[in-house]
């Protein structure tokens, strides 16, 4: 018998860019192993700025971990430069932070949601090393592989004929992140109880509770 | 004894030739070795459960014969224990000291629940990723700020709070009991019915848990302070095992 440092605590996270704000959304459920459900409510999903959300799905240890020190450098940054730090920033930040653990990985799927200096909703999705990415949409965690083909068709209007492509309104993207959640909960026994879903604009961060299966 | 701390540590002179320079290295010896870490718990206690009930939070657990799994650490929090026994005598000593620590430094501020619960989760997720873990899941309960406190913390560094928590073989089987009844009711459930709740659920673990003993102890929290109950046993019924067939 030896020690494995790592659990899955399952979980899953959603974020959509839109036009001038960024919704991300994320379940609150906490899992053990085997078919335990830990708790309904422990949230993954923080804010981090004004303009910056972030969720981390997997050992959930690793992303309270993470966010501890994420939120400490945000601090020192705000201390050195007399400014918040932009989205951007926040992203390769955190990709180096994951990649100083290269060899000892935080087991976290991460994704950030907020708006960029312009003001135009941005998406990074980074794998447990740090490689990452800029995305229009994107689904992490345990019901990720329900969640992403339903993101890429109604986001990004996939496998459709030819449409007219139009910006997608917030309370179409809020619907979506909903029945993708309700649809994912029904399938995943990992994901349930209750969906935190934020909101970010330029009036700042928005967070809204939606119920999902509790079985 | 030997004066040589060159020799501390090594085995008896008996069995261990010092002038010999081809040493049998398939035998233990505490110098030459790598160092090695905890890869399995030994003496192990089983479930604990705690929830939360009007002004109060509660908590209860089984005990390994006589071995007292509950603790309290300071005025309002009580630690309970399910896992390894040293680690968790370990864990009593170092938050003694701690508390000892800022008693003394007299500045008014005393460590509530969250503090001690956060202290506990920050050591052990770091001795996880030390990989030398405490093999414990832990359960902070205690009343701060006006309303009761329950975390979990185990090996792992893996952290939730709820208002009901449960460890051991009590994730399965205590956890749809203790919900059915506290969830939603945390407000309302009052002392009398949380103390039936916890003989209901004790007994449903003895007839359940091999592991388990029908010795347990129960302690309430509240605005008062902590109260730790003596020994106590749930009531049994084995009456239908005379009927039982097919196990023979």
């Amino acid at each position: 018998m030896s020690f494995y440092p790592y659990t899955d605590n399952g979980g899953s996270a959603l974020a959509i860019a839109g036009e001038d704000y960024c919704l991300l959304a994320s379940d609150t459920r906490q899992s053990g192993e085997d078919y335990k459900i830990h708790a309904g409510y422990v949230p993954k999903a923080f804010k981090l700025t004004d303009s910056c959300v972030y969720a981390g799905v997997g050992f959930s240890a690793d992303g309270v971990a993470l966010v501890k020190r994420v939120r400490q450098s945000i601090e020192w940054y705000r201390h050195a430069h007399e400014k918040t730090m932009s989205t951007p920033a926040l992203a390769q930040m955190i990709a180096t932070v994951l990649y100083s653990k290269r060899f000892f990985p935080y087991y976290v799927g991460t994704i950030l949601g907020g708006l960029d200096e312009n003001g135009r909703g941005v998406v990074y999705s980074f794998d447990p090393v740090g490689s990452f990415e800029a995305e229009l949409h994107k689904a992490v965690g345990s019901g990720a592989e329900l969640i992403q083909p339903f993101l890429d068709n109604q986001v990004n209007l996939k496998f459709l004929p030819e449409v007219e492509r139009t910006p997608l309104p917030l309370d179409v993207a809020l619907q979506i992140a909903k029945d993708a959640f309700t649809s994912a909960a029904e399938r995943d026994t990992k994901t349930g109880d209750y969906l935190e879903i934020f909101i970010i604009d330029r009036e700042g961060v928005n967070v809204e509770r939606f119920d999902l299966k509790r079985d | 004894m030997d004066h040589f701390p060159n020799y501390w540590g090594m085995p008896p002179q008996e069995s261990f030739d010092r002038y010999n320079i081809f040493q049998d290295k398939t035998k233990n010896n505490a110098i030459s070795d790598p160092t090695t870490n905890t890869k399995q718990p030994i003496v192990t206690g089983t479930s604990v459960i705690a929830f939360k009930y009007k002004d109060a939070s509660f908590g209860s657990l089984a005990r390994y014969r006589e071995v007292e799994r509950l603790y309290p650490v300071g005025e309002y929090t009580v630690l309970a224990s399910s896992g390894d026994f040293s680690d968790f005598q370990y864990v009593k000593h170092t938050l003694d000291k701690i508390m000892t620590k800022e008693y003394y430094t007299n500045d008014g501020h005393i460590l509530g629940t969250p503090h001690i619960y956060e202290y506990l989760s920050q050591v052990m997720y770091h001795r996880r990723s030390k990989l030398n873990p405490l093999w414990n899941a832990f359960v902070v309960g205690g009343y701060h700020n006006g309303e009761g406190y329950l975390g979990y913390v185990n090996l792992l560094g893996t952290t939730f709070q709820a208002s009901t928590i449960t460890t051991g073989i009590g994730m399965y089987m205590a956890s749809p009991l203790l919900r059915k009844a506290v969830e939603g009711h945390e407000d309302t459930l009052t002392e009398a019915e949380a103390v039936d709740l916890v003989e209901q659920v004790m007994r449903v673990l003895y007839y359940r848990d091999s592991q388990s003993i029908n010795r347990y102890q129960r302690a309430k929290i509240t605005a008062q302070g902590v109260e730790i109950s003596p020994l106590l046993s749930a009531p049994t019924d084995w009456s239908i095992g005379k009927d039982l067939r097919g196990y023979q």
